[in-house]
């Protein structure tokens, strides 16, 4: 009974898991150019950024397809409606991948620099955008709770980092050397590649905050999945 | 309101109803929804004894209207009637003028001043949302009607007698989208007078119209809630399975 529309929601699942990889790539990739300052890799972001936009707007018209050809009601409301919200995030995701490479190109950050937190701030958010994907496919409530708890760990990656940095711009002022200017584009160019990742993970906890929704039927706000 | 306490009803040594318990709001449209044959239609028609018609029907437990039980010795069936109409899921109007057809249950309680009979008429047919297309031929047979009109008409006809409640037997399983929209729309705006209780396979149409949803399957009433709860998340696997296609 309702095997077209079973498989036509099971093709839906597909294809956020297909959009869900995209986003991970492109997450490391942007990662990968930072961390090793590689601009080549930074400038083949943007190809993966638009992948993820058009894959949206497939998944959107999918979505549509289904409210109006099956008016779902219930469960199968709850997972289309769902599904639909979770695109734009996912769609954010690769916007702000983007917007980490395209910083990269800029050239202020350099494979000599350190990084500080970068690394494992990336690994810590393509961690959550997987989670999140994988709560949804499985229908996992408990994974969905664990990437929003998840998002702290995130934040306090992001706070470190603005930490050291703010560090670094304090002995920056005291240092009258020429390479204050550099350093300074430095410092603010990894602060908000940072911030980026941060912004990634919020899209990641917005994810798994409907997939509670698509299981529960409510919202769960942050503090109730503590 | 109408208060169901733990109705049982047999159809000799079938039993086609277990347990019933529920409170229909006033004022307000409660859907009956299920599979065929899950008793939706036989608790509808139990609301105004209906099934009294039927031979070999028993029924135990209560139905409070206006905290009587409608089977009890006090209550005069013909009067339960007036009160609580009923609407088919075919058109039936008689084979008679669109006027008659409005003006025969007044005339059966005994208005017969023809200025009465003539606002009774138009009021009824106003409250259908049918007056203005039939207002030039009242004379006419009804039959000469649309299906949709004769819904409509046959609304009209449950209106005159001045119930309170209104009930429906897949109303418009009959008709068009058009017509349907209509009934639709006139359900809608009767609830702010009357209590509208309406038997229907559409589930879309439930969502629609419905403050009330309750869920039957195999003569027991599985889920009674909001409809808007019921449609988007209910509480029991069985209400989730049927309404969103899964058995039934």
């Amino acid at each position: 009974m309702r095997s077209k529309f079973d498989e036509q929601l099971a093709s839906l699942h597909k294809e956020l898991i297909t959009m869900g990889a995209l986003c991970e790539n492109t997450i490391a990739m942007s990662a990968k150019a930072l961390v090793e300052g590689d601009m080549k890799l930074a400038g083949e972001v943007s190809d993966y950024a638009i992948r993820i936009d058009r894959k949206e707007r497939e998944i959107e018209a999918m979505c549509m397809r289904l409210l109006l050809q099956q008016q779902p009601v219930a469960r199968d409301l709850r997972t289309i409606s769902s599904a639909l919200k979770m695109v734009t995030d996912m769609e954010r995701i690769g916007n702000n991948s983007w917007d980490i490479a395209e910083i990269v190109t800029m050239g202020h950050i350099t494979p000599s620099h350190d990084k500080l937190d970068i690394q494992e701030m990336a690994v810590a958010v393509i961690r959550m955008v997987t989670d999140s994907i994988d709560a949804f496919v499985k229908n996992d409530k408990e994974l969905a709770r664990s990437v929003i708890k998840y998002d702290d760990v995130v934040d306090a990656h992001f706070d470190r980092i603005k930490g050291l940095l703010i560090s670094q711009l304090s002995s920056l002022q005291s240092d009258k050397g020429t390479e204050t200017a550099t350093n300074g584009e430095f410092i603010l160019d990894l602060l908000m590649t940072a911030k980026y990742f941060e912004r990634i993970g919020d899209h990641a906890s917005n994810i798994a905050e409907w997939v509670l929704f698509s299981i529960l039927g409510r919202h769960e706000s942050k503090n109730s999945a503590d | 309101m109408i208060k169901v306490r733990d109705m049982c009803l047999w159809y000799g040594s079938s039993q086609a109803l277990h347990h019933i318990n529920m409170e229909i709001p006033d004022k307000a449209i409660t859907a009956l929804i299920g599979p065929s044959g899950c008793g939706k239609s036989t608790f509808l028609k139990s609301l105004n004894r209906m099934n009294d018609l039927i031979p070999g029907v028993k029924i135990t437990g209560e139905i409070l209207y206006n905290d009587t039980d409608i089977f009890s010795s006090a209550i005069d069936v013909n009067n339960l009637r007036k009160e609580i109409g009923m609407v088919f899921q075919k058109p039936n109007p008689f084979p008679m003028s669109i006027y008659d057809n409005i003006a025969y249950g007044p005339r059966t309680h005994g208005i017969k001043s023809r200025a009465k009979l003539d606002d009774i008429v138009e009021r009824s047919l106003r409250g259908a949302a049918i007056w203005d297309e039939v207002r030039d031929r009242l004379k006419k047979n009804a039959l000469g009607l649309s299906g949709g009109q004769q819904q409509r008409l046959c609304i009209a006809r449950a209106l005159a007698v001045e119930p309170d409640v209104l009930l429906m037997d897949e109303p418009t399983s009959a008709l068009d989208p058009i017509s349907t929209s209509k009934i639709e729309e006139l359900a809608i705006s009767l609830k702010e007078k009357y209590t509208i209780i309406i038997v229907t396979h559409n589930m879309q149409q439930a969502v629609r119209i419905s403050d009330k949803t309750a869920f039957f399957l195999m003569g027991e009433m599985i889920e009674f809630g909001d409809t808007e709860k019921i449609f988007s998340m209910p509480e029991d696997k069985r209400t989730e399975d049927y309404i969103t296609g899964r058995f039934g």
